[in-house]
């Protein structure tokens, strides 16, 4: 009983933080009931997870950006112009992917730095920087695609990381082996961290939570990895878009809660005026942001262009509005300072759920932007009521 | 018998379970000009938010009667149709609106819902004549001084038809010169039969002004003293408002020998290009080891922009002159620098520019020295908690855990963890900007304490300050500035309110 009562308290006073996982798990099963189980079958999710991945990627790095208090518009024409360079090194010029896909990053980082600039050094407000980027990119994406139209992609390696899957090595029973490893890995990894974490705090003498609640909690992140695993598994398992996110993921949760230049973000979102005061460089830190931001938008560029095997002249467009959405989504808030980026690829997921489910159901298109509006607009909601007191 | 324009009966307020009011009773006689003092966190602002309908009918107990009626005021608007107008110390002007645009903001002199302009500004200089504030009614109200928006700001409350004039700390910011103009005003209004509430904290002012004095101490009223009974003197107030004798304000501190010079200035300037004038002027002084030095002055005086051009020259002032460190000279271009050189500098304005307010103790203390939890870049999570809950201790941080935010702690245990972000650091000089401001008499009195501690562990500290009794009575060695300059150097010994406001004033 009093476990019960932990769990209870530990939900109502992280609410805040467990409110889009719930949202998210609501939808499932709301969308699973609805389509007689289709919405959870193995190919809708790995398809989902596959469409969600340019955006969330995005949405990642969005969330860092506005944690600082500023907005990137230019993103979404970056990706699709960065997309159709990419194409038109692979295509026209020949080069390998190998080096297409670095040269495309770094020209992100590049642009992302610039726009860091026009920010933090001359002092223009984001917002004005970053729309003037989104028109130049926009125009830049026409100039390059004009002449030739939509420029089809025939590398089959280049494609693959929007359209493959990791090698299986073997199928045991139907099921693909590799990502099973994958995902036992993925749990031991996560069994291992927890308990080393909650080793070392017990050495500090801390507070932990009980070990009933401990256990419980371990077995239920573990049997989600798990469940997820085997879906993929029975379809073509993992895909590379799946493994490119959970490795984007994993790299900025671990820089964002466990490295000084993570607290320099938040410390700078929260207060610049204090982050200044206590040492830190705001400049720097709003040019890292940026130039993250730039490097993920390529990387969406990357993406995109490969899920299409091609790049077209209107690629990117209002991929910037979706990943601000998935970032509220995901709890960041315009405030500064607050926001996660397992909250962000959360927010991602639920909007493509959301849109994945109505396609599936028959939802027209016009209804289709009023909800997913309706959606945002209420996780926000939901963020501003639960914003209560520590 | 005389009648009451207000009668404030048995007003409680509780904030989340702290009583900040308890069964206050306030009166006031119409046309008398009444002054609320007490000391910092007494109630006199929550009971004025009370008075005003910032905090709505219903939110606290007890009951307002104003002219004889009781009243249930739900927002502001509603008390300012009754006639009772509140002054805020941060004045709510437009400072890029004109003077009559300001005048009459919310208060539009309308014909049919379109804003006659012309009747405007005719009824915006009655009221600036009303006031004795020859200045156009075209002006911008950045381009007038502190004194003159305050006249504004009357001007303001007189268009409104006001009866009840509440005023919140106006001479504050004020020179000698605009507070006694403002005080000749408030008698000029009072001849006019306006009532007049106003909270201070200068006791001469108080004297020479009011007719009744109301004390408040922690939420309660202590008394009200009366003029006419030659009630109102300093004694008198001190002992009614703190409660206790001043000696035990201050904790007593051993004579300790000094050591060598931590910190000189010689011929210190810093010019602050966005506004365009010189903010510190020609500065020398030095800083011994052990020594705690204080830096007296007006607000607007030059104290904190100095504090800033050592900290790093973290305003990114245009900086001369030369600053020893230990014996070394040094260029600190950053506050990083001056963090690295041995300089902590805890802000006067932690909420604005010292707090991360949306984050919890432990990340706050940890924030200016995030080094001393990592490796290789890599928090320590558990070493932070160690760190944090050190402090917490040490310094008596009152809070139900280091994962509370800091936006909801009191001012007292915010300005700890803001002393205890500072110490982590390990600084050799400490400077504190007006460390008691807005914090009870207890919260003071621990953060003495722990200043004394310091410096008997061999730290320096310069505290700036505009309370005369915090410089009297903590220092070992007073500076007075004044207009960027420093005006004077004054031992402990020879150092009194007197000499320090001569020269603060000069």
């Amino acid at each position: 009983m009093s476990l019960y009562k932990e769990a209870k308290t530990l939900i109502s006073e992280n609410i805040r933080d467990y409110g889009m996982y719930i949202a998210l798990f609501v939808i499932i099963l709301t969308f699973s009931f609805m389509t007689d189980g289709l919405f959870m079958s193995s190919r809708n999710i790995s398809n989902l997870l596959d469409s969600a991945g340019y955006i969330a990627v995005l949405a990642v790095g969005m969330t860092l950006v506005i944690v600082i208090r500023h907005i990137d518009l230019s993103v979404g024409y970056v990706a699709g112009f960065l997309g159709a360079i990419a194409a038109i090194l692979l295509t026209q010029a020949g080069v390998s992917m190998y080096i297409t896909i670095p040269i495309i990053l770094i020209l992100g980082i590049v642009v992302g730095l610039f726009n860091g600039f026009l920010v933090a050094q001359i002092g223009i407000p984001s917002f004005v920087a970053t729309l003037a980027g989104m028109l130049i990119f926009r125009g830049a994406l026409l100039q390059v695609t004009e002449k030739t139209g939509t420029i089809i992609i025939q590398d089959d390696k280049f494609n693959a990381i929007g359209n493959g899957y990791i090698p299986s090595l073997l199928q045991v029973n139907g099921l693909h082996l590799l990502s099973l490893i994958v995902g036992l890995v993925g749990i031991l990894l996560y069994i291992y961290s927890e308990i080393s974490t909650r080793r070392n705090k017990v050495k500090y003498e801390f507070e932990v939570v009980s070990k009933g609640i401990f256990i419980l909690k371990l077995i239920f992140i573990s049997g989600i990895i798990a469940y997820l695993t085997w879906i993929l598994a029975g379809y073509n398992g993992f895909s590379w878009t799946v493994m490119i996110i959970l490795l984007v993921v994993i790299v900025y949760h671990f820089l964002t809660t466990k490295t000084v230049l993570g607290r320099h973000i938040y410390a700078v979102g929260s207060n610049p005026e204090a982050a200044h005061l206590s040492g830190m460089n705001v400049k720097k830190i709003t040019y890292m942001v940026f130039g993250s931001m730039g490097m993920l938008a390529a990387l969406s560029g990357i993406l995109f262009t490969s899920r299409l095997q091609s790049a077209t002249t209107t690629a990117g467009t209002l991929f910037e509005l979706d990943a601000i959405a998935a970032a509220y989504v995901g709890g960041v808030s315009a405030a500064g300072g607050v926001g996660k980026v397992t909250g962000a690829i959360i927010g991602a997921i639920v909007m493509a759920s959301l849109s994945n489910g109505m396609n599936l159901l028959g939802v027209g298109i016009s209804y289709q932007y009023i909800i997913r509006g309706g959606v945002l607009a209420l996780a926000v909601i939901f963020d501003v009521m639960t914003r209560k007191k520590r | 018998m005389s009648e009451y324009i207000l009668e404030m009966k048995q007003i409680s307020k509780n904030f989340s379970g702290v009583k900040a009011l308890s069964d206050v009773n306030f009166k006031v006689e119409k046309g008398e000009i009444h002054c609320l003092i007490g000391e910092n966190g007494a109630g006199k602002s929550t009971l004025m938010k009370v008075l005003s309908g910032v905090y709505p009918y219903g939110s606290y107990d007890g009951d307002i009667l104003y002219e004889g009626n009781v009243q249930q005021f739900n927002k502001i608007s509603d008390s300012v149709k009754t006639g009772i107008v509140i002054i805020y110390q941060e004045l709510a002007l437009f400072p890029d609106l004109t003077v009559y645009e300001n005048i009459f903001a919310g208060n539009e002199v309308k014909n049919g819902g379109i804003v006659d302009w012309n009747k405007t500004i005719a009824e915006a200089k009655k009221m600036l004549n009303k006031v004795k504030l020859d200045v156009n009614p075209d002006t911008l109200i950045k381009d007038l001084g502190v004194g003159k928006r305050q006249l504004v700001e009357i001007a303001k409350a007189l268009s409104k038809d006001v009866k009840l004039l509440i005023l919140d700390e106006p001479t504050a910011a004020l020179n000698e010169d605009d507070s006694e103009n403002l005080l000749e005003l408030l008698r000029e209004l009072k001849n006019q039969g306006i009532t007049c509430i106003m909270i201070s904290h200068k006791l001469k002012e108080v004297i020479s002004i009011a007719d009744k004095a109301t004390v408040l101490r922690d939420g309660q009223t202590i008394c009200t003293l009366d003029a006419a009974k030659g009630e109102i003197n300093e004694s008198t107030i001190i002992k009614n408002m703190v409660g206790r004798a001043i000696e035990d304000i201050y904790p007593k501190r051993e004579k300790q020998a000094f050591g060598g010079k931590i910190l000189e200035l010689y011929n210190w300037s810093a010019y602050d290009p966005q506004l365009g004038r010189q903010v510190v002027k020609n500065v020398d002084l030095h800083v011994k080891k052990g020594e705690i030095v204080g830096i007296a002055g007006l607000m607007g005086s030059g104290r904190t922009e100095l504090a800033l051009s050592i900290f790093g020259n973290a305003k990114s002032y245009k900086v001369e002159g030369d600053l020893v460190i230990a014996g070394i000279s040094k260029m600190l271009k950053h506050p990083s620098d001056a963090i690295k050189a041995g300089i902590a500098y805890v802000t006067e304005d932690r909420k604005g520019d010292g707090l991360f307010l949306i984050q919890d103790i432990k990340s706050n203390i940890s924030a200016a020295n995030l080094k001393g939890i990592s490796s290789n870049g890599m928090i320590n999570d558990n070493e932070e908690i160690k760190i944090a809950d050190h402090y917490k201790k040490s310094l008596t941080i009152k809070a139900s855990s280091l994962e509370q935010l800091v936006g909801n702690l009191s001012g007292g245990n915010q300005q700890k963890v803001s002393l205890g972000k500072w110490l982590f650091v390990g600084p050799k000089l400490l400077i504190l900007d007006e460390p008691t401001r807005g914090i009870d008499v207890g919260a003071k009195f621990e953060i003495y304490t722990v200043m004394n501690e310091l410096i008997k562990q061999g730290m320096s500290i310069i505290m700036i300050s505009s309370e005369l009794g915090e410089v009297l009575g903590m220092s070992d060695r007073v500076y007075v500035m004044a207009q960027g300059e420093i005006k004077g150097e004054l031992s402990i010994d020879e150092a009194n309110q007197e000499n320090i406001m001569q020269l603060a004033t000069q």
